[in-house]
């Protein structure tokens, strides 16, 4: 973007009364080089430092821990060891945490999904009483954070027999006012005309939601997934309460607690291990799916 | 065909239409009925009852008189000055440094789309991983800050003083990507044309930013500092792996969401916990009201 070309429209405009000669040329040209490798160390520096503690939690995953005790710190991995991953995979219970966050968010993202796609077409495609009121109904979830609604849900779930299971870590999230909006304006960009089109082809609503509908709003599906996904995978709260930390459904965040806890200095790599490999699933989503993931972020910020 | 008939037919399809609609609203609407609507409802009741010292009693109701004794305790104003003193921390430097990064992303570079992606990292790091992460790095034994020189008696983490801030970098640095997100989407709905005619007219970079980009930006900047607020008033966690109810500096950060969570698991107090909860939604209400009240006011600028 043209911060830079502004700025240097900004120069322009400041030198405009000298004679614009070959010289002033040049030493524009030399100005606007200075310029660019001031922007190139600044935006360097800076993602140094938002980077750092990734990158030395990696550093100390591959150094043995005895070094790790000594100072200074390391910086570099001089000496990589790689037994912290695999113990860490495998003694440190990763790799069912890992599971079982996957299956966890699996069902959330699945879930919410579907819920909003079908009251996302239900509030944009058909018309009944109360459809205003049951909207607002919807809205109005998103001013009750779940901090707030856990107290209850906790003896919800024990009633229902669903402490320490999969049923009791997902189905309280399984629908979203969020995702239902979000849909619901995907889908009110698809154009009317479209849907008589379908009609006069003799589709009904459900045909018409599963193989129009849905399939124009892809975009805004996959905003809502990669939303989903994130949030569901940080879930801390629930599944720490949720589970009792029965290994079989803990996920990987309370999992990494639970590494943390035994935190000595003898396993400190270890640990800096299960937190890169914690990290990475959604390392690579948000490389993947950046665009849809800011897409949905600032959903609310951008009319 | 008569018109009755006509009429009849036109009736039955509207109300299968109606029909249809509330079948897809079903799912959606079932699962908030169970965990958001009626646990919400819930703790209004649980608030006036009172939980007996030892657990296995029945509660008893006593009204408003446990709502009025926790609201005047002196652990309930201790929990919300840190909870306001952790959110005064948080949210003006998450909002300030996601700007700044913004700003210095915002140019037409090779490369950019790197750091862009770099400065958008911290938000797949969970609140479980920058704990371990930050909570290893703050350690005073295997941690950086012996080597820093930063040798705080107690550490860090126990020092009644310095946890809470400690706990405040990591928020700040989760924040961080989410704040850069939206600061950006928000930098790039600025026009254009109004900055290349500002430095036409000769407004120096300084000046464009603060007499051009801020005003343009302030519908940004509001939405981040709400998402931001919500955000620090349910930071958990970090507090949670890192500081637990034995930590001599417990006191210090036991923040108003850590409370609730602490009066429900620990102390089985769902009295308490609800009245907390019933404070905590408020607050919640009181950010996302004003968020609509100036998202309204600005669509009828707009027009």
């Amino acid at each position: 973007m043209p911060a830079d070309a502004i700025a240097a429209a900004g120069v322009m405009v400041a030198e405009a009364p000298l004679p614009r000669g070959e010289l002033t040329a040049v030493g524009e040209r030399r100005r606007r080089r200075v310029r660019k490798v001031a922007s190139y160390v600044l935006l360097t520096a800076a993602s140094v430092v938002v980077l750092f503690p990734i990158y030395i939690s990696i550093v100390n995953s591959l150094e043995p821990a005895t070094s790790l005790a000594h100072q200074p710190p390391p910086f570099f991995p001089l000496h990589p060891v790689w037994h912290t991953y695999s113990s860490a995979w495998g003694p440190g219970n990763l790799s069912i945490y890992l599971r079982n966050s996957v299956i966890q968010t699996g069902i959330i993202v699945a879930g919410q999904l579907v819920t909003s796609v079908l009251a996302g077409y239900a509030f944009a495609f058909l018309n009944f009483p109360l459809k205003r009121v049951l909207f607002l109904v919807f809205l109005s979830t998103l001013m009750i954070p779940f901090e707030v609604t856990f107290i209850t849900n906790l003896t919800t779930i024990t009633r229902l027999h669903w402490f320490n299971t999969f049923q009791g870590l997902t189905v309280p999230f399984l629908a979203t006012g969020f995702g239902t909006f979000l849909l619901r304006q995907a889908f009110l960009q698809i154009p009317r005309d479209l849907q008589e089109a379908a009609t006069l082809d003799g589709y009904g609503h459900w045909r018409f939601m599963t193989r129009v509908a849905v399939p124009l709003a892809r975009p805004a599906l996959a905003a809502l997934g990669v939303f989903s996904f994130l949030g569901a995978w940080n879930q801390y709260l629930w599944p720490l309460v949720a589970t009792g930390q029965n290994n079989h459904v803990v996920t990987v965040q309370i999992g990494l607690k639970l590494l943390a806890g035994n935190l000595i200095a003898a396993n400190v790599n270890e640990v800096f291990a299960g937190a890169v490999i914690a990290l990475a699933p959604l390392a690579i989503l948000l490389i993947v799916f950046q665009k849809q993931l800011v897409r949905s972020l600032t959903a609310g910020a951008v009319k | 065909m008569s018109s009755v008939q006509v009429a009849g037919r036109h009736t039955s399809a509207r109300a299968r239409e109606a029909l249809f609609a509330y079948l897809l609203l079903l799912p959606a609407l079932a699962v908030f009925a169970v965990f958001v609507f009626y646990p919400f409802a819930e703790n209004f009741k649980l608030a006036l009852y009172e939980n007996p010292p030892f657990p296995g009693l029945p509660s008893h109701y006593v009204g408003l008189h446990q709502v009025s004794h926790v609201l005047t305790s002196t652990a309930f104003s201790q929990s919300l000055v840190s909870t306001i003193f952790f959110v005064l921390m948080v949210v003006p430097i998450g909002l300030f440094a996601g700007l700044a990064l913004a700003v210095a992303a915002h140019r037409r570079l090779r490369g950019i789309a790197v750091y862009r992606l770099i400065f958008s990292s911290s938000i797949v790091s969970s609140i479980a991983v920058a704990a371990v992460i930050f909570g290893t790095l703050m350690d005073p034994v295997v941690g950086l800050l012996p080597w820093l020189g930063i040798n705080p008696h107690p550490a860090l983490l126990e020092n009644p003083t310095w946890a809470l801030p400690a706990i405040a970098v990591i928020s700040i640095w989760q924040f961080l990507g989410l704040s850069f997100i939206i600061m950006s989407a928000g930098l790039q709905s600025v026009p254009d044309e109004i900055l290349e005619a500002a430095a036409i007219d000769g407004a120096s970079a300084w000046t464009r930013f603060w007499r051009v980009t801020v005003p343009l930006l302030s519908p940004t900047l509001f939405f981040a500092l709400v998402v931001g607020s919500i955000f620090a008033f349910q930071s958990f966690g970090a507090i949670d792996i890192l500081i637990g109810p034995q930590n001599a500096a417990f006191e210090h950060v036991n923040v108003l969401i850590y409370y609730i969570y602490q009066a429900l698991q620990v102390q089985s107090d769902p009295g308490l916990a609800a009245v907390l909860s019933i404070v905590l939604f408020l607050i919640t209400l009181t950010l996302t009201a004003a968020q609509l009240r100036f998202l309204e006011r600005r669509v009828t600028y707009a027009r």
